[in-house]
């Protein structure tokens, strides 16, 4: 990795970690939204479904600010995480947050779809074969989204990779902390002679966007071969 | 099985209605498309939530709106193989087949798993993939999951719908031969009047969204043939085919042998004959065409319009012909009379062709 600077690799480190984290943190939730939206009947579900898909067509900066508002120090989370000496703002952990709240819309989107194909007489045969709501499920209706999950998974892990907007205003950009690979570019990009330093980032970042889309491709073909 | 339903259920502009009371092993529920058989079998498994009524099994009350009863499907016990066998495509065969069976508490699992893949020929298929299998293997799994979970009661809706007819009259011995070896009662659900006669002895008949009537497959035949909407067939099962010299096939007709043109493989088979098909003589005649001469006796005439039923014994089994009212004057038809039935060697035609 000789065309790398020394502080890349914990950039490239450090982004997949958040992408990872916020992927694997998102998707329990995902798919429980997912299930509301699907099959909850309640007063406010076109709120909801309004609020989940609201970071998609929001500006990734405003996500972040709302959420800085939200976890700072005076923020209805933030003050009361600090009860208990927990920090999110310019922390791992606030980009992780970041990451997820913007890549969520994508998943549930996904997982949603997923789960309104599966048909439901699937669910009708195997209630009558003496299984509850849960565990038909469980043991139904859920595997057999499970294309449309991983798809989801896939979209939003690629959609963290990439995020900045929000990431930078409720994490900043601390290298070695918070500074991901496209915080890492931006800094760069904004430094005399940066341009070669930003170019190999770029490279590494397409490596893994196309890894991550030759993955999903061939995991969806596995499961479709079943 | 004791069944009794009461119930109302709107679904849009649809709406449906039953008020009955069945006991027996096999019943049926005929009616077209779109009459509302569906819909009965969604309400009793409790798959669909009645607006109003009553529903029991036995002496278990199922559903009562009054009383603020409505079990959910998987404490009902009733069994349902649905159209198209819906099996889960992410399971194999093995796991399809022990899917209701793990859920069913132990003291209930009278039926093993064993016994029941040997029954419906499953053997080589357990660790296939369900995408993999025929449509015949697909309903045989199907009938097989169901019944391993022990059912008080199977209701099985239109499960030949999606074979063709050979497979139909190949997977009708399972259904029945399960239903009588593992002591389950059954409704089962079609629009087809050979299937009933086939597998029923009762039948529900349900027309525009109302169960109407409940009465035997016989008279249900004898009905629609009444109504000129179907002609009237005889099945014949007829069993241990041994094949002439001449290239004819003969048949045993409980003790009676009948010689047919078409023969084919397995020990026992059905047969159709149409009503018209069957000519009557006075007396034996010398000679004739006809390769199949039965002395029977006149049982029943029913007479409709220019038709007339007439209903045969012989030798114990029975055989319906139809023929016109002047014919039933000349042959001076009356019940008890002996009369001598031709019917032609090419009469018969396999029930799945």
């Amino acid at each position: 990795m000789a065309f790398l600077q020394p502080g890349d690799m914990d950039a490239i480190l450090l982004s997949l970690k958040v992408a990872t984290a916020a992927t694997a943190v998102a998707t329990p939730i995902g798919i429980a939204v997912s299930w509301l939206l699907v099959y909850g009947r309640f007063p406010g579900k076109t709120v909801l479904e309004g609020m989940v898909h609201l970071p998609l067509v929001l500006p990734p900066v405003v996500v972040g600010y709302l959420l800085l508002l939200l976890f700072g120090k005076n923020g209805w989370i933030g003050s009361f995480l600090l009860k208990f000496n927990i920090q999110i703002i310019f922390t791992l952990t606030g980009a992780i947050i970041a990451s997820a709240v913007v890549g969520f819309p994508l998943l549930v989107r996904s997982i949603r779809l997923g789960m309104e194909a599966v048909d439901n007489n699937y669910n009708h045969a195997a209630r009558s074969l003496g299984a509850g709501a849960w565990d038909a499920f469980f043991t139904i209706t859920l595997p057999l989204s499970l294309r449309a999950i991983f798809a989801g998974m896939t979209l939003m892990f690629a959609r963290s990779l990439g995020e900045f907007g929000a990431t930078i205003i409720l994490a900043g950009n601390i290298p070695g902390r918070t500074q991901t690979i496209p915080l890492a570019i931006y800094d760069y990009t904004s430094m005399p002679g940066g341009d070669r330093m930003a170019l190999s980032l770029c490279l590494v970042s397409i490596c893994f966007s196309f890894a991550v889309l030759l993955l999903s491709n061939a995991a969806g073909k596995s499961m479709e071969r079943r | 099985m004791n069944l009794s339903c009461q119930v109302r259920k709107r679904l849009g502009s649809f709406s449906f209605q039953a008020d009955f009371q069945i006991s027996g092993a096999k019943v049926g529920v005929f009616g077209p498309s779109g009459s509302g058989k569906s819909t009965l079998m969604l309400l009793l498994a409790g798959l669909l939530k009645p607006d109003d009524g009553r529903i029991s099994l036995g002496d278990e009350i199922l559903y009562d709106r009054a009383a603020g009863i409505n079990y959910p499907p998987e404490q009902r016990r009733i069994g349902v193989v649905f159209q198209h066998a819906r099996l889960f495509p992410h399971l194999s065969v093995r796991k399809n087949l022990l899917y209701g069976y793990k859920r069913t508490p132990k003291e209930q699992r009278r039926i093993q798993p064993e016994d029941i893949i040997r029954v419906l020929r499953l053997e080589h298929l357990l660790e296939r993939g369900v995408n993999l299998l025929s449509g015949g293997e697909r309903q045989r799994v199907a009938l097989g999951r169901t019944v391993l979970t022990c059912p008080r009661l199977i209701l099985m809706d239109e499960p030949l719908s999606g074979l063709d007819e050979n497979l139909k009259l190949q997977i009708i011995p399972y259904l029945n031969g399960v239903s009588t070896e593992f002591a389950l009662p059954m409704l089962f659900i079609s629009h087809s009047l050979v299937e009933m006669r086939l597998m029923t002895d009762q039948v529900l008949m349900v027309e525009g969204g109302k169960v109407v009537d409940l009465t035997s497959t016989e008279m249900l035949a004898k009905k629609l043939w009444g109504s000129g909407r179907q002609g009237y067939t005889n099945l014949l099962h007829l069993g241990r085919p041994r094949e002439r010299d001449d290239g004819l096939y003969v048949y045993d007709w409980g003790g009676v042998p009948l010689v047919l043109t078409e023969g084919a493989e397995e020990e026992e088979n059905v047969f159709i004959l149409d009503a018209r098909d069957v000519l009557l003589f006075k007396k034996h005649p010398e000679a004739t065409s006809a390769r199949n001469l039965l002395p029977c006796r006149v049982t029943q005439l029913t007479p409709l319009g220019n038709r007339v039923l007439v209903e045969l014994r012989c030798s114990g089994q029975q055989l319906t012909v139809q023929i016109v009212p002047e014919s039933v004057r000349e042959l001076e038809l009356t019940p008890g009379r002996e009369v001598v039935a031709a019917i032609k060697a090419s009469s018969f035609r396999l029930a799945d062709s």
